[in-house]
């Protein structure tokens, strides 16, 4: 493959991650943590990071050793695989970034039966050389952060008003600078950041990117959730 | 008695598994489209939370406890889950053929469906008694295949009517889940979570 077709590839699965081929606004996977931890943009945009790590790794180290997994036990192999990331990844920020391992708490074991990660591993990294698997690991892990920290804003300032509220306790000093108040405080509807609130807006936002697609001129897909 | 009539309705409806916690949301998505379907789903994941549940509790009590090996819990748990599905696939095979072909593609997915892992993480990390725990792991997945029926009877319905052509499919049934959860959150009075 020439370098052209190279790149061109690269942009393509770097395009479908974030957007055309979004997994959650597009595939409807991975929908458990997309609404348990979009209470607020900051939970959304952590639990999208960790999901993300473990994606990149999982992806890469499928693609390495493709060829000496057998299709038989493929499933059991990817599992384990995940499973062995997530550990890695839940020690990881239990260990530096603790407040937030409190706030995501049964939602990072939960990445091993995420959909998605499985999902991208089966279509793509199972099939592909090393390098546009971790491309494309990474870059699904990255629209799943973009999807779940939109979810978590909307539900976030309809719900309480604030926007990354917590950002500096949660994911560090630095963060200080984006913790804003939208509305006034007793604004919020408390139904968006309960449960109902995280199937509206999710519901909510798939038509949002529908709408969008058309106005690009792009074809939407219209059929039903063939998720899992 | 009334501790574990509370446990039970706590775990089925108060804090049900779908609406309230959000666990397996795929298969609550993806097998919905009729009820017989959501029926079946919801009889084996029902036996594959209770069965897996009971396992993980040992494994987390007599080996993980006890040898300091709680960092291995998400791998060890994800192993006795696939097992757990692999047993209950032998066991309907051997025992009532006809369930068996009925339920035969859905069964090896229940491995992933995150109720399964996300059922056994939350009685580990609640240190509840054996009993206790079955319990919990039995009433939330009837809670489970409760919803999954619900919400299969409501879009059977929904694929009749005539929704704006940008929400048709998933957005339609999402907002119609949303409506589902208000309904569920009536219960949050009956029992203290």
């Amino acid at each position: 493959m020439s370098n052209a077709e190279n790149s061109n590839q690269y942009s393509t699965i770097v395009k479908d991650g974030l957007w055309d081929n979004n997994g959650v606004f597009s595939m409807l996977l991975g929908m458990c943590p997309t609404m348990a931890m979009t209470t607020s943009a900051t939970n959304g945009f952590g639990m999208g990071l960790a999901t993300a790590v473990v994606m990149a790794a999982s992806s890469y180290l499928v693609a390495v050793f493709r060829n000496q997994i057998t299709t038989e036990v493929r499933i059991p192999v990817y599992i384990l695989i995940v499973a062995s990331m997530v550990t890695l990844v839940d020690l990881a920020m239990n260990a530096w970034m603790h407040e937030l391992y409190k706030v995501l708490g049964l939602f990072i074991p939960l990445i091993v039966s995420n959909c998605l990660p499985l999902a991208r591993l089966e279509a793509f990294a199972a099939k592909q050389p090393s390098f546009p698997a971790l491309l494309d690991g990474l870059f699904m892990g990255l629209g799943f952060t973009i999807a779940l920290t939109a979810i978590g804003a909307v539900r976030e300032i309809v719900g309480s008003g604030t926007l990354f509220a917590d950002a500096s306790l949660l994911l560090g000093n630095s963060f200080k600078v984006i913790e804003m108040r939208v509305l006034p405080a007793d604004m919020g509807v408390l139904m968006m950041i309960l449960p109902p609130g995280g199937f509206i807006v999710t519901g909510l936002l798939v038509v949002v990117k529908r709408v969008l697609d058309l106005r690009a001129g792009k074809e939407i897909q219209m059929a039903g959730a063939h998720a899992v | 008695m009334k501790e574990f009539a509370m446990i039970m309705i706590s775990a089925a409806l108060v804090n049900n598994v779908i609406l309230a916690r959000f666990l397996g949301l795929c298969s609550f998505m993806g097998v919905t489209t009729r009820i017989d379907t959501a029926a079946g789903m919801g009889f084996a994941t029902t036996f594959v939370i209770t069965v897996s549940s009971m396992a993980d509790w040992a494994v987390q009590t007599y080996l993980l406890d006890a040898y300091g090996l709680g960092f291995l819990r998400t791998v060890t748990f994800i192993l006795v889950i696939a097992s757990a599905v692999q047993f209950t696939e032998m066991t309907i095979k051997k025992v009532s053929p006809e369930l068996f072909q009925m339920l035969g593609i859905y069964l090896p997915l229940i491995t992933t469906n995150c109720a399964v892992l996300g059922v056994a993480l939350l009685l580990v990390e609640g240190h509840m008694s054996f009993i206790n725990a079955t319990l919990f792991a039995f009433a939330s997945s009837l809670g489970y295949s409760l919803v999954m029926v619900i919400f299969a009877g409501l879009r059977e319905r929904l694929a009749l009517v005539q929704v704006p052509r940008l929400f048709a499919g998933p957005p339609i049934a999402f907002i119609v889940a949303g409506m589902l959860a208000m309904a569920f959150m009536g219960f949050s009075g009956i029992a203290a979570s």
